[in-house]
Parts: C-alpha cells; structure tokens; sequence
C-alpha cells in the first residue's frame, strides 16, 4: 500500500539503481568468468584448502606449500577453513568455479566428500589429497593421497615400546591419549600402535581417551587417568601437544616424567622436540609438514596427465633422546 | 512430609541432587573417587580437580548470568578467553625476564584493558545501537577467534614464567589459587549486586527494559555494564585456562565455553528470557559440568559414547528442572490435581532469547 503513495521521481529513482547493480553485477559475473581462466598464461593454477591454522605444525605445513609453490612457479589460491567441513566444501565449490588446473585439500574429517569431489571429477579437475585421507569408497574421485602413514607412524611407536620393554617383568600398563575422535590421524595412530604391541602380551593399553590433540585436554584427561590407575608405565600420546599438556600432569602427581613414565608422542613439533631432549619424553615419531615440493611435484604431473601412484607417502623418521638433541638446532618447526 | 516438601521445592534441590547422584556413582564404580590426600603440601584428589577445573567455567557463567539476567546473551566470551590469554602471553614471551612479577602484572592489566575494550564494543552494540544480543556478540564471536589467531600468528605461545603459570595451578592454603580467584569473583558479584539494589536494578531491566526506563533507571547503561562485567570476567577465565597449560593456542583455548557457561546458567535455574538471576545456581551448574566431563575420564567412558552419554545426563539434568515437566510427572503418578501453573516467567523460558 505504501508503494503506491511513493512519489513518482522515487521509484524511478530506484528503478534506475536496481537496473545499475543488476548491471553491475552481470558485467562482475563475466569479469570473473574470464579473469579465472588460469591456464591463460601457461602457469598452473593449484587451488588448496587447508584444514586451520590449528598449531604448529599445521603453520609450518603452510609455509612449506607456498614457499614450494613460489619455487616452482605455480599459481596457488589458498584457503582456511578453520576446522569447518562446510568451509572446505564452499571452498572446493569455488575452485571449480574458477576452473582452476589441480584442487588439493587437507580433508578436515574422513567421511562427507563423496558429492564435492565427484562435482570435481565431472568437471574435469584433478585432485589431490594430502596429509589426511578420505573414506570414500570411490578411489577414482582422487588422483593420489600425499601424506604420512599414521598407522605407520603407531606402529613404529609401538615397535619401540616393545624393544624397550622386552626386559620388563610383569604388565606394562600404557595409557593412550587420543586424538580428536573420528580424525584420520586418531583412528590410524591407535590402530597401527594396537597392532605392533599385540605381538607382546605383557602390553597393556588399560585406559584410552581423547585429549582432542589440544594441551588443556591431555592435561584434564591425565589428572584422571594418574588418580585412577595407581601404575602407569606408559603414555602414548596422538601428539606432541597433548603429551605436554600430560607432562604437566605428571609433574603434579609427584611422578617424574620420562623416568617413572616412558612417553611416547608423534609429531616432532619443537616444543615436543626439546621435552624429549630434556629427557621427559622418550621417544617421538615424525610427522613431517613439509610436503609442498612434494606436492607442486604431484601438481604438475597429474596436469599434465602423468599416471601418478595413488598413495605417496611423505619422508620422515625417528627420534630417540639422543637424536633429538643432535637434531634440534636445525628444525624449520 | 511437611518437612521434606519445602526442601523439594527449593531451587537448588535438583541441581544439589544431581551433582550428588554424579559423585556418588562415581564413589561406587571407583571407591577413591573422592579420597584427597596430601602430596608436596597441596592437597591432592579428583574433587580438587573438579573445583580447580571448573573455576574458569565459574567465572565465564557468573559473567553470562549477569548479561542473561537482563534479557541478553554473550556468545564472545570464548573468544575473548582466547584473545586475552593471547595477549598476555605474547607479551610475557616477548619479556626479557619472564619471572619477573611486574612484567606479569603489566601483562594481565593489558589484556584486561583490551578484554574491557571487547566488552565495551559488545555493549555499545547491545545498548546504543540496538542491535539483537544473539548477533551482536555472534559477531566477536566469529571475529574474535580469528583475532586471537593473529595475535598468535597462528602458532601455539608457550612460555616459561613462574608468577603466570601461578594463576591455573598456584597452590594458596593447600588449595589451587584458581578456586580462590573464582570464588572471590563471585562473592564480589554477589555483594554488589546482592548488598546493593544493582542487582534488584539488572532484574528489573531484563523484566522490562521500557518500563525500568521510566521508572528512572538508566537502562542503557545497565545492559552496557553487564556486557564489560562479562567481558571481564571471561579475560580472568582465559588468563587461568593459559596458565593451566603455560601456552596461548589461539584456536583452542575456551573454545565452545560459551555453550557450557549458557548450560550453567540455565541448569542454575535463571531464565532465559530474563528478569531473575541465581548466582549460587549457575556456580552449582558449572560444577555440574565439570563433574560431568572429569565423570567421563574417570570411568573411561570410550569417547565415541562420551557426548551421547553428556547429552543424556544434561537432559535428564534440564527436564528435572523444568517445573512443567515435574508437575506433569507428579501429577500422573499420584493422580492429584495439578499444582499451581508455573509462574509467567517460566514460561517466557520457551522464548528463546
């Protein structure tokens, strides 16, 4: 009703605004349409999604994708999703849009990928995963996996554990503090380190909970574990983080750590590195970041058209004590 | 009977009543669950661990009871939790003497300064602009999480100083100092708003906003406060949550705390739509909590049952509260007539704020 009683020159004026923006926005449409075409200039463009900047090892993880993109002179477009699988998906979403040459990702969970990665395929897009896995049932959606072996990495941590304890009388009892519940990097660490201790019987997980990869929660979840179980001999720890949160824990209980509890982590971030220099961790099962020249590598192969092996893994290693401490000076992270 | 009745009717009972049921179904599947004993001069043992744990949730609930009472809603506390402990620590990292008493002191006041600035910024859009609560303080929400992150570039800040490290684990007559700052905390909300007619005045704006306007109350400048009180009170809690762990992680220090202090408030029994708040009850709500999550890790309930078993036992806790249900569960079982209709207020708790 109102609108009728509108004087004349006003809605005009308003016609004629409307008509502006919705040319504005047409004529923005075809700008961007032309404008994203990457492969006009003969450089690729890799389009990637990140999972956060959650800690250390995820920033190191960054760095080590741009510096390599630079270097090897593809185009990166680069995206955050702070943690957020929707973010991911609107992301992934975008890159198709834009046409870009190569979309790689760090999944933020396991499963929900089936539909954007098949609008990917449809697309023509290759991808690339990397550092974390997806469950889909489909391999063909996904030209490769880049990125470390967690079940590996429990393994090797449980393989250790039982070189270092084959002298043990008695139980071992060994605690595990879990990732966050559903990821990847939890659900493969527990079972890679569940099967390497099954080959000796006096091994004995009696309690396991997460500590959702963060410092404060595998402290919380410590206290309880130390006032609930009078012998602990182990800890396994999904992560550097959760492991120094425990050892806090540990120091208040009036136990000494590395010595009354023989730690085990994965990771090697710095903070974890100098503990197990310290002597409070034992022993520290490398997850590297630095995948990026590996994966600009993978990039150009799968542009242009290279059969690539659908599981690469990332290069890393070790440490013991002693290694640490030779190999700290000169860790990037 | 006679005697019994009263004390069922009393606010507190079910939220007592529940933290009782918890502990004791702790005690049977552990006997030492509530044992404390002596260890260094600290006394040491899960219930300690409840209280020391719970303190940062106490002070964020006391703050959000406060903003709740006058109709409102702060969702920012989390990340001002994070931003504050983020600055400090930035700021004791960058110290050339992290031990340094002073230096510390200067660091707490800088992120309390900045924390107040955040609370200011939530109020003025609550209170002058008019913008909704839920929305308002959405906004800090969002922004501020990311603003802790650059704060900390991204990284996680650990640091090495004695006199920080103090306020999360600090011992003072056997006791964390943690319960010490949080019950200071609350008894200095109580007197001023319970010794005072601030808290008579905070009710009446959550009542009716208008109305307390002509009566003579400035409103406006109520719900402002309520806003910086919050704000406040989340810096302390964020300052014990990185002090707990000596680092600043920008991501995941108080993160979804804003749910659990809500939880709290309304467990004590303040309504969400305003006009009547309980101090006593959201400090018992966030024991509730604590107790719940330390319940989790002390029977090893796996952690892919671990949130259907929470969400379970807090809809048990909310259902038992709410006095609809209860009158309409006691008036099947006895088959007597219904007792009085719950009071308008709580019915304005349907209204979500």
């Amino acid at each position: 009703m109102r609108n009728m009683r509108m004087p004349m020159a006003r809605r005009r004026a308003i016609a004629v605004v409307a008509a502006v923006l919705l040319a504005g926005s047409v004529a923005a449409c075809g700008n961007s349409d032309t404008g994203s075409d990457g492969g006009d200039d003969g450089k690729i463009v890799l389009g990637f999604s990140q999972v956060g900047a959650e800690s250390g090892w995820r920033t190191a993880n960054t760095n080590s994708i741009k510096e390599a993109a630079a270097e090897a002179g593809i185009e990166l477009k680069f995206d955050d999703a702070q943690q957020k699988q929707e973010n991911q998906i609107k992301a992934i979403r975008n890159y198709i849009q834009q046409k870009v040459d190569v979309i790689a990702f760090s999944p933020v969970v396991e499963s929900g990928w089936d539909t954007v990665l098949k609008e990917a395929k449809d697309a023509g897009i290759p991808v690339i995963l990397t550092d974390r896995a997806v469950d889909s049932a489909d391999k063909s959606l996904y030209k490769t996996f880049l990125g470390s072996d967690f079940v590996k990495e429990g393994r090797l941590s449980g393989e250790w554990l039982i070189e270092n304890k084959k002298d043990a009388a008695g139980d071992v009892n060994i605690v595990e503090l879990q990732g966050t519940t559903g990821s990847a990097p939890a659900n493969d660490r527990k079972k890679g380190f569940a099967e390497a201790i099954a080959a000796d019987p006096k091994l004995k997980v009696i309690a396991s909970q997460t500590g959702d990869f963060t410092r404060a929660g595998g402290k919380q979840v410590m206290e309880q574990f130390l006032k609930a179980h009078p012998k602990i001999d182990v800890l396994f720890a999904h992560n550097d983080d959760m492991g120094l949160g425990a050892l806090e824990a540990i120091t208040a209980a009036g136990k000494v750590p590395g010595q009354d509890i023989t730690i085990i982590t994965i990771d090697a971030v710095k903070d974890g590195m100098q503990a197990l220099a310290d002597g409070k961790f034992n022993f520290i099962a490398e997850c590297s970041p630095l995948l990026g020249p590996q994966l600009m590598d993978l990039a150009k192969k799968v542009h242009a058209g290279e059969e690539v092996p659908p599981r690469i893994e990332t290069e890393e290693t070790t440490f013991t004590q002693e290694q640490a401490k030779e190999a700290l000076p000169n860790r990037k992270y | 009977m006679n005697r019994i009745k009263p004390l069922l009717g009393h606010r507190l009972f079910w939220p007592v009543a529940v933290l009782a049921v918890m502990l004791v179904a702790n005690t049977i599947y552990r006997p030492g669950f509530l044992s404390i004993e002596v260890n260094n001069g600290h006394l040491y043992g899960t219930p300690i661990d409840i209280l020391r744990l719970s303190a940062p949730l106490i002070l964020v609930a006391l703050g959000m009871t406060l903003v709740i009472s006058t109709g409102g809603i702060d969702l920012s506390v989390g990340s001002i939790c994070a931003i504050s402990g983020a600055v400090a620590c930035l700021y004791i990292s960058k110290a050339p003497d992290q031990n340094s008493f002073g230096m510390v002191l200067t660091a707490l006041a800088m992120a309390l300064g900045v924390a107040l600035v955040l609370g200011a910024w939530n109020g003025v859009l609550v209170s002058v602009i008019g913008i909704q609560p839920i929305i308002a303080t959405l906004i800090l929400m969002v922004a501020g999480r990311g603003l802790a992150q650059l704060i900390t570039e991204g990284q996680i800040i650990t640091i090495n100083s004695g006199p920080y490290r103090a306020i999360g684990l600090g011992h003072f007559l056997t006791l964390p100092l943690a319960i010490f700052i949080a019950l200071g905390a609350a008894l200095l909300v109580a007197a001023f708003t319970r010794r005072t007619a601030l808290g008579m005045i905070i009710e009446s704006v959550g009542g009716n906003r208008e109305a307390s306007r002509l009566a003579g109350i400035r409103s406006g400048r109520v719900v402002f406060l309520v806003y910086v009180v919050s704000a406040a009170c989340a810096a302390i809690a964020g300052f014990m949550m990185t002090a707990n762990v000596s680092s600043a992680d920008g991501n995941a220090a108080g993160l979804w705390v804003e749910l659990d202090a809500i939880l709290a408030v309304v467990i004590g029994g303040t309504s969400l739509a305003g006009g009547r708040f309980y101090l006593s009850g959201t400090i018992l709500g966030a024991l509730i909590i604590q107790t719940l999550t330390t319940t989790v890790y002390a029977m090893n309930i796996s952690p892919q049952t671990a949130l259907l078993f929470k969400a379970v036992v807090v809809i048990a806790v909310c259902l038992v509260q709410a006095p609809a249900f209860r009158a309409r569960f006691s008036r099947r079982r006895r088959g007597t007539p219904p007792p009085p209709a719950p009071s308008p207020q709580r019915q304005k708790e349907e209204v979500p704020a």
